[in-house]
């Protein structure tokens, strides 16, 4: 070759760059990530933990006049019975897909750099699907018969109606939930053996107890490993699966119905993406501050979030093809309901939440088609959040505009919110948030022994064969496997 | 304790190595010796030594398989006998059983039961929750959960002894190799 020689970072597409970056071996690995729960605790967190707590019991409050008043206090009323409760529950359930896909399906395809997002996006995830589950629940009306929804003996001595797909819903999201939960924390438990020999160590006893319980007395036994790289590969070929019913079902409680609108087969596949779509911002809206202030950049490196940004790219463009095929099948369907229902939608009352919809979902991330505003986190934030917003506009147009034109029109409306749906929509954010700030606080936030897996030294024969693996080979070729 | 009973007491020996490389070496060395009770104590799991030491691939899936299918049943039974037998509704044009609206319902329990089986199945045969463990009395073993590798061969071992196992241990690379009680 010539005499150049590339002092810079290396541009041969075909050469992985390294998951992590700087001077770092296994022992910096677990020093960067446990201090950020061992050192003091920082003011900035105080002041965030404050303004969270704030907003939860505000939620409280809400959920509480709710209950006592009744759904009057909400703006849904006839024809729109389902205004913001199904709209910020479906916003929710979106969010958590992300962590799912980050800690499922990408495992499966072996895309190691998720290594050093998917502890946090699955903590995300639970608490997103936290969030969710408040919203069907409270929007039933008579909180106390809840119950009903489960196939438990009750005083009518009837049982669920099992067509629904209402009821399907039920199933899938607290088996979601339940899976969610397990999965991470199977994922948690070297980590928090981890955190309890450093903490009795430093003689933290107190905190050693307490990881160390939940640790389960794990000693990394190879015997044990063998068990749980099993148990963590199938829990992420269920979780594959499982992520797309939910969503799948979650778009069944419409897709099912006879609603113009609603009544469409692109709704599963379309809710799947949208769902991804909004993760992703999620976790680039999360992890952007906190790979910031906690020091992690060289775990969660350009790299990740330019991958991140391609993802939300791709989603993004496949829920704009959505959009646009929605109007097509309408216009192709010969039906003048649905028609007027998608004319509507772009052109009638609800018309600016239309366009803050495809302005946010489908033309912000076309940004990312340049490789210097996918690597710039600041540009990376303010489209998280232009995503999360077009994400919640998009479930908002689904729900309302399609339901706000009833068949006689002399049944039309305007839905408004009123101050009781914003604050209890403000308030869950106060209920993910406490969630999350605690998650940063007490337990690990990257997965340290996976990231430590997919370290160039964890090859058993790094350093034998040179040149057949460099020092900044991300991945050890010899070792296709976990 | 260099009494004789503490021979009985006696769990096993333990050694460190220092880096992922070369404890997949010891571990081949130490099951050629002949060594059957061997086992590797490390921060994450190291690729292809489960070979080295000889040890069997997790039986896991069959329980999930179990599980899973307990499910699919538990599912199928569940929404038939109270949607169609004990309190039969009619609604939305479908007879009482319909089999396409069972699916979700069960595919979820299915999921749900695979995912316990793999989860309590996984902590069943690691025996675990176990918080006290003699391997916790080795000096160095907090190390086992940040950066270095461990491997240890039981007393219960046919070809343990003392001091030719410590010995050997020392030979092949291992440091800080202590005896550890029971």
């Amino acid at each position: 070759m010539t005499a150049i020689t590339v002092i810079d970072e290396p541009e041969d597409p075909l050469r992985r760059a390294p998951l992590v970056e700087g001077k770092n071996d296994f022992a910096s690995v677990t020093e960067t990530i446990a201090r950020v729960a061992e050192k003091r605790t920082p003011r900035g967190w105080y002041l965030m933990f404050g303004i969270s707590i704030a907003l939860l019991l505000n939620l409280g409050a809400a959920v509480g006049y709710l209950v006592f008043t009744g759904v009057g206090v909400w703006g849904n009323n006839v024809p729109v019975g389902w205004g913001w409760p199904i709209v910020n529950f479906v916003f929710w359930i979106g969010i958590g897909h992300a962590g799912t896909l980050i800690s499922a399906v990408l495992f499966l395809f072996r895309q190691k750099w998720r290594t050093s997002i998917n502890r946090a996006s699955e903590a995300m995830t639970i608490f997103a699907v936290m969030a969710a589950g408040i919203f069907p629940a409270i929007h039933v009306g008579r909180i106390w018969v809840i119950y009903w929804v489960f196939p438990l003996p009750n005083q009518m001595a009837m049982w669920p109606n099992f067509k629904s797909p209402l009821l399907w819903d039920v199933f899938a999201v607290s088996t979601y939930f339940t899976i969610s939960a397990l999965f991470w924390y199977v994922g948690l438990v070297p980590d928090l053996a981890t955190f309890r020999d450093r903490a009795a160590k430093a003689g933290r006893m107190v905190a050693a107890r307490a990881y160390g319980l939940f640790a389960m007395g794990w000693h990394g036994s190879n015997r044990h490993w063998i068990h749980y790289e099993k148990a963590y590969m199938i829990l992420a070929g269920l979780s594959t699966p499982l992520v797309l019913s939910v969503h799948s079902i979650v778009s069944f409680d419409f897709a099912v119905s006879l609603l113009p609108g609603w009544h469409t087969t692109i709704f599963p596949p379309y809710f799947v993406a949208g769902a991804i779509f909004s993760g992703f911002g999620m976790v680039l809206t999360l992890m952007i501050p906190a790979r910031k202030w906690l020091g992690l950049h060289e775990l969660i490196t350009l790299n990740h979030l330019d991958n991140i940004a391609k993802i939300l790219l791709l989603t993004g463009t496949m829920v704009g093809y959505a959009y646009g095929m929605e109007f097509f099948i309408a216009w192709y369907s010969g039906v003048e309901y649905e028609q007027f229902a998608f004319i509507n939608r772009a052109t009638g009352p609800y018309w600016w939440s239309y366009w803050i919809m495809v302005s946010c979902n489908v033309i912000s991330p076309q940004f990312f088609w340049f490789r210097s505003l996918r690597r710039n986190p600041t540009v990376l934030f303010i489209i998280s959040i232009f995503v999360n917003i077009g994400m919640w506009f998009e479930r908002f147009v689904i729900t309302v505009t399609s339901l706000h034109r009833d068949f006689l029109p002399s049944s039309w409306a305007y839905f408004s919110p009123t101050l009781i749906d914003i604050l209890t929509y403000v308030g869950s954010f106060g209920l993910f948030f406490t969630m999350f700030l605690l998650f940063c606080r007490f337990l690990p936030i990257l997965a340290i022994s996976e990231i430590k897996g997919v370290m160039p030294e964890a090859d058993p024969h790094h350093g034998h064969g040179h040149g057949h693996d460099d020092n900044h080979g991300g991945e050890p070729s010899s070792n296709p496997t976990h | 304790m260099a009494t004789a009973d503490a021979t009985s007491s006696r769990w096993g020996i333990v050694a460190e190595f220092d880096s992922a490389a070369a404890i997949y070496e010891a571990a081949k060395k130490t099951t050629d010796e002949g060594y059957s009770r061997v086992d590797a104590h490390t921060p994450f799991p190291v690729h292809g030594i489960d070979d080295q030491l000889k040890q069997r691939p997790s039986g896991l899936g069959w329980i999930v398989v179990c599980c899973g299918l307990t499910g699919i049943l538990l599912a199928q039974l569940m929404m038939w006998w109270m949607n169609a037998v004990d309190y039969p509704i009619w609604v939305s044009g479908k007879t009482p059983y319909a089999w396409p609206t069972t699916i979700p319902i069960t595919f979820e329990l299915m999921v749900l039961l695979s995912g316990f089986g793999a989860v309590f199945g996984m902590f069943g045969l690691n025996r675990l929750p176990r918080l006290h463990h003699p391997i916790f009395k080795h000096s160095s073993i907090h190390r086992a959960s940040d950066d270095r590798f461990f491997l240890s061969i039981e007393a219960t071992d046919p070809k343990f002894d003392s001091a030719a196992t410590k010995s050997f241990l020392e030979g092949i690379g291992g440091t800080n190799v202590e005896i550890v009680e029971d």
